[in-house]
């Protein structure tokens, strides 16, 4: 079979698919998401998004219940989330084989923190394998559902961004047929009441016992003998690094990072004169080699942010490649909101009315940068609703500022519902704004439960929000359309000014699941008083020319009309079709 | 062994990288050759900037590279081509779209454009060619980054006609004929001088 260019996320799902999954279950999250989305696409399989990673992982242990083997996706701060189930899932073990993807982010290209999510294998006592490539991640996700019903425990797949979003060359195989398993209840390995818990923790150890022992002898590790005078350890995305940088090197390479083959790692470190570990934005595979007493010889690797082929040349003493000079005082680039994002214009009234906004995660959080700079806080999912309840509480002095709480519709169905329904229930003051672009959308545009349509592409029920507040006992609930600035603005005043707690939805779709408008916006020269207000909107389109007044990019344009209601002058004129114009 | 060639793209989100890396690699991977590519997804990819970096040769182990890296260098904007100057290897070829997408802060006047930034570029030996204009000749403005994949491939030595197939495989079917016309009108600036140092 010819070799397909796969990223590491769709050859985690082909692997999945080949080791005969056929049930899948997840969260969006960078970089895991298209995981799941390949997943769904490949034959004779069933996926679906949950709202969050803690249901996705017990619907996964549902389907293992029922004797399937299931593919469970997310990132790293998910596994937070799923980490409840997690933890007891590997003392009752498995029937079907239950894979987790754990897709970290070392460097924070699209998240809030940086965890290694290799430290659950000792944590929560989960096997973790960590590929190195897409071949790997083909390979290592179909070993993993081996090594899960065999060892009888959930396996986590652990990769990083330059691993699920690398793409290389990989072989697809054919799918394993497996036979269905007729159900029988099995309480004393399901069903963890005490009693039945302390038995299956005592089993737990027995289970680990035995991968110690497998992993001494894998395949899945790899040991490559080249110069004894530097031995090096490492995994995943690393391995490629050292690979390039210091090509003589002996590598231990480990396919398997916990639990870790001590006698194999002794050995090793026995046949060469030093011994190094090669690991990114933590020090996990450092300490627990140093744990089997293995004297490991530190070098000086960032200890924070992705390494690089030159930067693990550098902490090995390596010249770095010549160079050209940087070009100097160059503008930053932050991510912005795109043109016509329906989010802006709720963040500008926010900004003229001072509010004390308590953010979520998704594209809303860019409402935090200039020239909008209106966010208070983003912590994690569903945030912003216990934070601003908080904040009323703390007694802090805000002056005449209002608290509000922003969150996008995904993160809602995610974990803002339970804060609502406490906030709702302790009697909480504030307005939550719920931000509905129809989509999750910084992760690309999944589905959710608030937009009627599933990952296999079914119409289905969507979460009606009036109704859902309603029966939280939330009375004030208000729909707007967010391209209306007058009445969104006039909406807020309204609601913060009131002594109770509220709910204002903005529903409006994300500007790229909809056409460019064919007709764009230009600013009249005449008209333009360069009063800066259109440039207050913090929109990509909207410049300054010489002399002060505004310009308007029609490359960039949407035609979303948002600037036309700012501008006081009349000065911002519809002109037709990009190309037509020549504007480009 | 010898060593990867090394293609950096560099430019703004929502611009289309990704998609011109891909074909990049479909067509490396058409020559029999090992690829690897690396790109950003996520928050980067709403109008910040975003590197994406595809490596091809008898055998690719990194995804990434570092600075000096980069044999060639396909800007898609030329404060990204700036930023990216570092990334090229001396004597390496910078291919650059010679438009300017102003960063928020420029636009709401916390920070400045660089003077003579078109000037620095050609100091170092850039490219420039007008990938937007010829993507309108071609039928499509979203084209501007096949318009590059075109002036791009004067410099590798793939055949004209894989990347044809690539690029007819890889783009949505009702946009292949503007994205064919686009591919075309980039090789031909190259091959007419335009490319040319």
């Amino acid at each position: 079979m010819p070799s397909s260019l796969l990223s590491g996320n769709e050859s985690v799902a082909q692997g999945a698919w080949e080791a005969g999954a056929t049930v899948g279950v997840g969260y969006p999250g960078t970089p895991s998401t298209e995981t799941l989305e390949t997943f769904a696409t490949l034959p004779d399989v069933y996926a679906e998004w949950a709202p969050n990673e803690k249901v996705a992982l017990e619907v996964a242990a549902g389907v293992s219940m029922g004797g399937a083997r299931v593919l469970t996706t997310m990132k790293h701060v998910g596994v937070n989330v799923a980490a409840d189930p997690l933890f007891t899932l590997v003392y009752t073990g498995v029937r079907g084989g239950v894979v987790i993807l754990a897709a970290d982010d070392p460097g924070m290209h699209s998240s809030q923190n940086e965890q290694d999510s290799r430290n659950w294998g000792p944590f929560a006592r989960v096997p973790v394998l960590e590929p190195s490539d897409s071949t790997e991640a083909r390979d290592l996700t179909a070993a993993a559902f081996e090594l899960s019903e065999r060892f009888d425990v959930p396996v986590i797949v652990r990769t990083s961004t330059r691993i699920a979003h690398s793409k290389g060359l990989v072989e697809k195989g054919e799918r394993q047929s497996r036979a269905a398993v007729v159900y029988e209840s099995d309480p004393a390995k399901w069903l963890m009441l005490p009693a039945n818990a302390r038995v299956r923790r005592e089993r737990l150890d027995e289970r680990m016992a035995a991968i110690r022992a497998f992993v001494e002898t894998t395949e899945l590790n790899r040991l490559e003998t080249r110069d004894p005078a530097l031995g090096i350890v490492t995994s995943g995305v690393s391995y490629q690094y050292v690979r390039e940088a210091l090509p003589e090197a002996s590598v231990f390479k480990l396919g398997v990072s916990f639990p870790l083959p001590a006698r194999a790692l002794e050995e090793f470190a026995r046949s060469v004169e030093r011994v190094c570990v090669v690991e990114e934005a933590d020090d996990y595979l450092a300490r627990s080699v140093r744990s089997l007493g293995i004297d490991v010889d530190d070098v000086a690797l960032p200890a924070t942010g992705e390494l690089s082929p030159g930067r693990v040349a550098a902490a090995f003493g390596g010249t770095e490649l010549p160079t050209r000079d940087a070009i100097a005082d160059l503008p930053a680039r932050p991510p912005l909101m795109c043109p016509g994002c329906p989010h802006r214009s709720v963040f500008y009234a926010l900004r003229k009315m001072k509010a004390v906004v308590t953010g979520d995660i998704g594209c809303y959080t860019l409402g935090a940068t200039p020239p909008l700079s209106a966010m208070d806080s983003c912590v994690c999912m569903g945030a912003s609703i216990g934070m601003a309840h908080g904040m009323r509480l703390s007694g802090g002095d805000v002056g005449r500022r209002p608290i509000v709480g922003v969150i996008g519709d995904s993160t809602f169905a995610h974990s803002g519902i339970t804060g609502l329904a406490h906030m709702a229930y302790n009697s909480g003051v504030g307005t939550i704004l719920v931000l509905d672009n129809r989509i999750t959308a910084m992760t690309g545009h999944q589905g959710n439960p608030l937009m009627g349509r599933t990952l296999m592409g079914e119409q289905t029920v969507e979460v009606d929000i009036e109704a859902l507040c309603s029966a939280l006992g939330i009375d004030d609930v208000t729909i707007v359309d967010p391209h209306d600035l007058a009445e969104t603005e006039r909406v807020l005043r309204d609601k913060v000014a009131k002594d109770a707690l509220s709910v204002v939805v903005f529903r409006s779709p994300c500007a790229l699941l909809i056409p460019a408008e064919e007709d764009r916006y230009a600013v009249d020269d005449d008209s333009c008083t360069a009063c800066g207000l259109c440039i207050k909107l913090g929109c990509p389109a909207i410049g300054t020319a010489e002399g002060g007044k505004a310009a308007i990019d029609v490359s960039l344009c949407t035609g979303c009309g948002d600037c036309v209601q700012v501008c006081r002058f009349d000065a911002i004129v519809g002109v037709g079709p990009a190309c037509d114009i020549g504007g480009v | 062994m010898s060593t990867p060639t090394t293609v950096m793209l560099a430019g703004v989100g929502g611009q289309g990288t990704i998609l011109a890396a891909d074909v990049l690699a479909k067509v490396a991977v058409a020559a029999g050759l090992d690829v690897k590519l690396s790109e950003v997804h996520g928050m980067a990819q709403r109008g910040g900037s975003v590197d994406t970096v595809v490596r091809f040769g008898e055998r690719v182990f990194s995804p990434l590279t570092d600075p000096g890296g980069a044999d060639h260098l396909v800007a898609f904007e030329m404060l990204e081509a700036a930023r990216s100057v570092p990334y090229v290897k001396p004597g390496g070829r910078l291919l650059v779209n010679a438009r300017v997408i102003e960063p928020l802060p420029v636009l709401i006047g916390s920070a400045s454009m660089p003077q003579d930034l078109e000037a620095r570029l050609a100091a170092e030996g850039a490219i420039f060619i007008d990938a937007e204009a010829l993507a309108c000749e071609a039928g499509s403005e979203r084209s501007a980054n096949i318009v590059l994949m075109g002036a791009l491939s004067t410099g590798l030595d793939f055949p004209e006609q894989a990347w044809c197939d690539v690029i007819a495989a890889r783009v949505p079917p009702k946009t292949a004929e503007a994205n064919l016309a686009a591919f075309r009108l980039g090789r031909e600036a190259c091959d007419e001088g335009e490319c040319m140092r």
